[in-house]
């Protein structure tokens, strides 16, 4: 292996006929980090974490997966892999355990270990007490943590999640982060995507944010909005709906001026003093924000666009 | 520390792939009674017993059978088809567009060729342990005159392999379920009618004769009755049997194909 990455992508493409999903990225991911994929829906994120799964085979490009390549060695890397698929895609009518015991048996693994290892992630998983009820009958946030359960009865040393925690209620998220960060404790390289800036500020050492195919922008979440972003950001609403003739206006006091359907952002260095400033000089916005400068307006800054968008 | 190889039972990934399917169906197949044992033997009943009895006061034998024993094998072969196919389309449409238990699948080291594999040798274990029960069923009405009863299950796996490999590549490629109402009311129905199921093909005026050939289900029907009544020459059996191992070859290698396309894609 001619590096000490455990995934590496070489101008990776994935083409569905005429529809260029992914056009030819670079990505290098080293044991033991966990690395985000950061993107809108439709930025291509799905198709590059089915491709560095070994499941969907790239248009274009290399992929070097624990030394081996996916083209040759789909079963032998997926032995070792852990994916957690958007969907979850669980059997429904069976119970939380044969679930888990089930898809063990497509690893290969003996009964006894398989049992072994059932318990101690209905555990993990905070389904113990649930380990005899029909999947049918879970909360969505259940339903989630045993599809990563699922996906770690391999003992993983990479765990590829897809979106793990959309659809779900805060509390739920936070007991899943939780569960995610015990893995990277215990040393799984974790690969995430995600269109939720805090997840990833909170989960990932370094991530790339991706906008339509292509990667933007690479490095810690700190690192990038220290250099996409300001310190602080002035979130200004006015009742007016013309948000237009304000940009003018404000353009003075701030190094930034985003211009939003609902409202106008300005990146500054300290938002307190800005909005004083602002205030002094007579407009009167009808509702202000200060807040710190998070990944979304790194997003914003590298693409024009929202998220949510 | 990850010990992830170092474990392992040695088991084919075909084999993981149809051991699944098999703990699936032993985990729900109390909803699948009626369809496959019940349903036959009030067929059975209500045709070979009730209308046989019309039959033999105006038309006396069949073929040289009483109209009960005519019409126990061919039962048989419609089981058998209505099992390929009732196993076939909406559960592999499930297990690829609704619920994606087969993406979960191709997460693991299966490949779709395992998990196509895995599910038609399924629906063969199904078929044969059904051929059995059933061939015990019609031996029991009397209809069994042959010691070529005893290929009956083997015949039965064959029939059901040659409706679920094409239908499975079919239903592997599907996006919505619209089209299989269609096909099985203008395709499965008419078949399980028209095969010279509940009478010879002689009952149809001549020129409709020759189209009966290419009714699939026509050969299966062919197959259980020369079996069970140790009639037929070599020549015809054989021409059935290659009709049906057709379908099962052609069925096998679009299915590993559309599969293909629809897991890794």
């Amino acid at each position: 292996m001619s590096s000490n990455h455990i995934l590496e992508a070489r101008n990776l493409v994935k083409r569905f006929g005429d529809f260029e999903a992914v056009k030819g990225i670079d990505v290098a991911i080293d044991r033991g980090e966990s690395f985000g994929f950061l993107g809108p829906n439709g930025a291509g994120k799905t198709s590059t974490m089915r491709m560095i799964s070994a499941v969907s085979t790239a248009t274009e490009g290399t992929i070097e997966i624990l030394g081996l390549d996916p083209r040759t060695d789909g079963p032998e890397i997926r032995s070792r892999l852990g994916i957690v698929p958007q969907e979850d895609s669980l059997e429904l009518e069976l119970s939380v355990r044969l679930n888990l015991e089930m898809y063990g048996r497509y690893f290969d693994l003996p009964r006894r270990v398989i049992r072994e290892r059932a318990d101690e992630l209905l555990e993990f998983a905070q389904l113990t007490e649930r380990a005899n009820d029909k999947v049918d009958n879970l909360s969505g946030g259940m339903k989630r943590r045993l599809t990563i359960a699922r996906g770690l009865i391999n003992r993983p040393e990479i765990l590829i999640l897809d979106e793990p925690t959309t659809g779900l209620d805060p509390q739920a998220r936070h007991l899943l982060w939780d569960r995610l960060y015990r893995l990277k404790r215990e040393g799984v390289t974790l690969i995430i995507t995600t269109h939720y800036m805090d997840e990833a500020e909170q989960l990932c050492d370094r991530l790339v944010v991706m906008d339509r195919g292509t990667i933007v922008a690479e490095g810690a979440p700190r690192a990038l909005i220290e250099r996409f972003s300001t310190r602080e950001v002035v979130e200004l609403r006015f009742a007016s709906d013309d948000h237009e003739q304000y940009f003018e206006r404000l353009v003075p006091f701030a190094e930034r001026v985003e211009v939003l359907p609902d409202r106008i952002l300005l990146y500054v260095h300290d938002g307190d003093e800005a909005l004083s400033e602002v205030h002094a000089a007579g407009i009167v916005a009808s509702s202000a924000l200060v807040r710190r400068s998070s990944l979304e307006d790194v997003f914003l800054h590298l693409t024009g666009r929202t998220l949510a968008d | 520390m990850t010990t992830t190889n170092a474990n392992t039972v040695g088991w084919p990934r075909w084999l993981r792939s149809w051991w699944y399917h098999a703990m699936f169906f032993a985990q729900t197949w109390r909803g699948t009674l009626a369809s496959s044992i019940l349903f036959p033997i009030l067929y059975l009943a209500a045709l070979g017993v009730g209308v046989g009895h019309l039959v033999s006061a105006h038309t006396g034998l069949v073929e040289g059978q009483t109209y009960l024993h005519y019409i126990a094998p061919s039962i048989l072969a419609t089981t058998a088809m209505q099992l390929g196919e009732g196993e076939s389309l909406w559960p592999v449409l499930a297990s690829v567009k609704w619920i994606r238990t087969y993406h979960a699948a191709a997460a693991t080291p299966l490949e779709p060729s395992d998990i196509f594999a895995g599910k038609i040798l399924f629906v063969a274990s199904r078929a044969f342990a059904t051929g059995i029960l059933y061939t015990i069923i019609i031996a029991c009405f009397g209809a069994l005159q042959s010691w070529w009863s005893l290929t009956l299950p083997l015949i039965a796996t064959l029939l059901a392999l040659s409706f679920s490999a094409p239908l499975v590549a079919y239903a592997a490629r599907c996006e919505t379920d619209a089209s299989f109402t269609t096909l099985y009311r203008f395709a499965i129905v008419p078949m399980f009618l028209f095969s010279a199921t509940f009478y010879p093909v002689a009952a149809y005026p001549g020129y409709l004769r020759p189209v009966v050939q290419f009714i699939p289900l026509y050969h299966g029907v062919a197959l259980v009755r020369a079996a069970a009544f140790g009639q037929g020459s070599l020549g015809s059996i054989l021409a059935h049997l290659a009709v049906l191992v057709v379908m099962v070859v052609a069925g096998v290698l679009w299915g590993l194909t559309t599969m293909r396309r629809r897991l890794t894609d």
